[in-house]
């Protein structure tokens, strides 16, 4: 039944290039993460507004981010634009996708947060001689983005995981990309994809200790 | 400009996709809300013994589903069991659920206040019925939007299965673009049908959650 022999030398020699498809995949996924806080906050904004048409843009994205497979959303970008004749390449259709993904998602995580921050907070802060964007950008984000910030830490996560999703859309310089270009050269998939779960997982790990140090040295009073 | 090729066998092969889809996530589901309600318990009830059980999970929330339908996958094939693709989706879906599932299990019942277990077990209850009748309806009603969105994400997440060959919505449309190339109108129909699918069970749920919390 068993007659298999692992054999792991090779997928340990393909290390180094799979260093290298880690860090693009963090890289990726961070910037998705900026993006995605910045996008976030405005459709917050936006879907708290009175004009029909912000809040119909605002609440029609949060729920196709919400209610599609992030796959999905991916290849509309990708095939999508490019019979619209934007040729995107595969890494830009990634990073959208995955920052449409996020926006939606923590946009909802924002509205949240949001009603956890006082209302006389604002009034408190217009009454002081603040304009409406001062008041946001120096009283209410810098709570909000205390409140959120462990679902923050937790989107990064997912965003990474997500990042894996670029190989279907044939991305080959992330992990999951150069795990497959050795696997196709080798047929060795265990061996390699074993060894990609093993560095999913610090990247994983990493992000969540990081946050934790961050959040020690952010949050003291 | 408005003239496709899309037919109406093309729609019935989505259709078909779709119905992959949700049998997918139904069992997936099953399985994963069985396991996970075991684990979860386990891991509230025993936090000290099974905190390995624990990392294992964490494990399998900390990977790419992807990379864990792949890796499944070929050790299916080393070890030679002779599993249907629809299976191997199946079994990784389901302990992908599991492990989600477990920790909402977890917080639903360390959500049942300490004092309400006491004064349930000081009127006489034993253990047992103190969780079938004081633990179980109150964590209930706490883990169900959990448990809800988690119906929704596994609905998502079964478009990964396509990597290990199995024809569900998304692949289908794929299929049907590969053939009549028109991209945006069949990823389109495509991403109607999982919304409309989300909505349903969405909608469902709330109106269960509604009726639960009639007498609260």
């Amino acid at each position: 039944m068993f007659d298999y022999t692992f054999q792991w030398r090779p997928a340990l020699r393909a290390l180094p290039d799979m260093f290298a498809g880690a860090w693009v995949t963090f890289e990726t996924a961070a910037l998705s993460m900026i993006f995605g806080v910045l996008i976030a906050l405005v459709l917050t904004v936006m879907r708290q507004a009175r004009h029909p048409l912000l809040r119909g843009v605002g609440n029609g994205w949060v729920s196709i981010a919400r209610n599609t497979p992030s796959l999905f959303q991916i290849y509309i970008l990708y095939f999508g634009l490019g019979s619209l004749g934007l040729h995107v390449s595969s890494w830009f259709a990634l990073l959208a996708g995955i920052t449409f993904n996020n926006a939606g998602y923590l946009a909802e995580n924002f509205r949240g947060g949001l009603k956890a921050v006082p209302g006389t907070q604002m009034r408190a802060a217009r009454s002081l001689g603040m304009s409406a964007f001062q008041a946001y950008r120096m009283i209410i984000v810098p709570q909000l983005l205390r409140i959120v910030f462990y679902p923050l830490t937790n989107q990064m996560v997912w965003a990474v995981l997500m990042t894996s999703l670029g190989v279907v859309v044939g991305l080959n310089n992330d992990l999951t990309g150069v795990t497959q270009e050795y696997n196709v050269k080798t047929f060795r998939t265990f061996e390699y994809f074993a060894l990609a779960a093993v560095l999913y997982y610090l990247i994983a790990k990493l992000i969540v200790g990081l946050a934790r140090l961050l959040s020690w040295r952010l949050f003291r009073y | 400009m408005f003239s496709t090729s899309l037919t109406v066998n093309d729609l019935l092969y989505l259709l078909e996709g779709a119905w992959v889809t949700v049998q997918l996530t139904a069992w997936s589901i099953l399985l994963g809300t069985l396991a996970g309600l075991l684990f979860g318990l386990l891991r509230a009830l025993l936090p000290r013994a099974s905190l390995p059980l624990a990392w294992v999970l964490d494990a399998f929330r900390s990977v790419p589903l992807l990379i864990q339908f792949v890796l499944f996958n070929s050790l299916k094939s080393i070890v030679g069991l002779d599993l249907s693709a629809f299976a191997v989706g199946c079994i990784v879906l389901g302990v992908y659920a599991a492990a989600y599932f477990t920790e909402i299990v977890r917080g639903g019942v360390l959500a049942v206040p300490l004092s309400t277990r006491r004064a349930s077990r000081s009127l006489g209850l034993s253990y047992l019925q103190d969780l079938r009748f004081i633990v179980l309806p109150i964590a209930t009603r706490v883990a169900f939007p959990g448990w809800l969105n988690l119906v929704l994400g596994v609905m998502k997440d079964t478009a990964l299965v396509m990597w290990i060959g199995i024809v569900e919505l998304l692949r289908a449309s794929q299929t049907i673009v590969t053939r009549i190339q028109e991209p945006l109108l069949v990823l389109c129909i495509a991403g109607l049908i999982y919304y409309v699918m989300s909505l349903v069970v969405a909608r469902l749920g709330a109106r269960l959650e509604r009726r639960w919390q009639e007498n609260d």
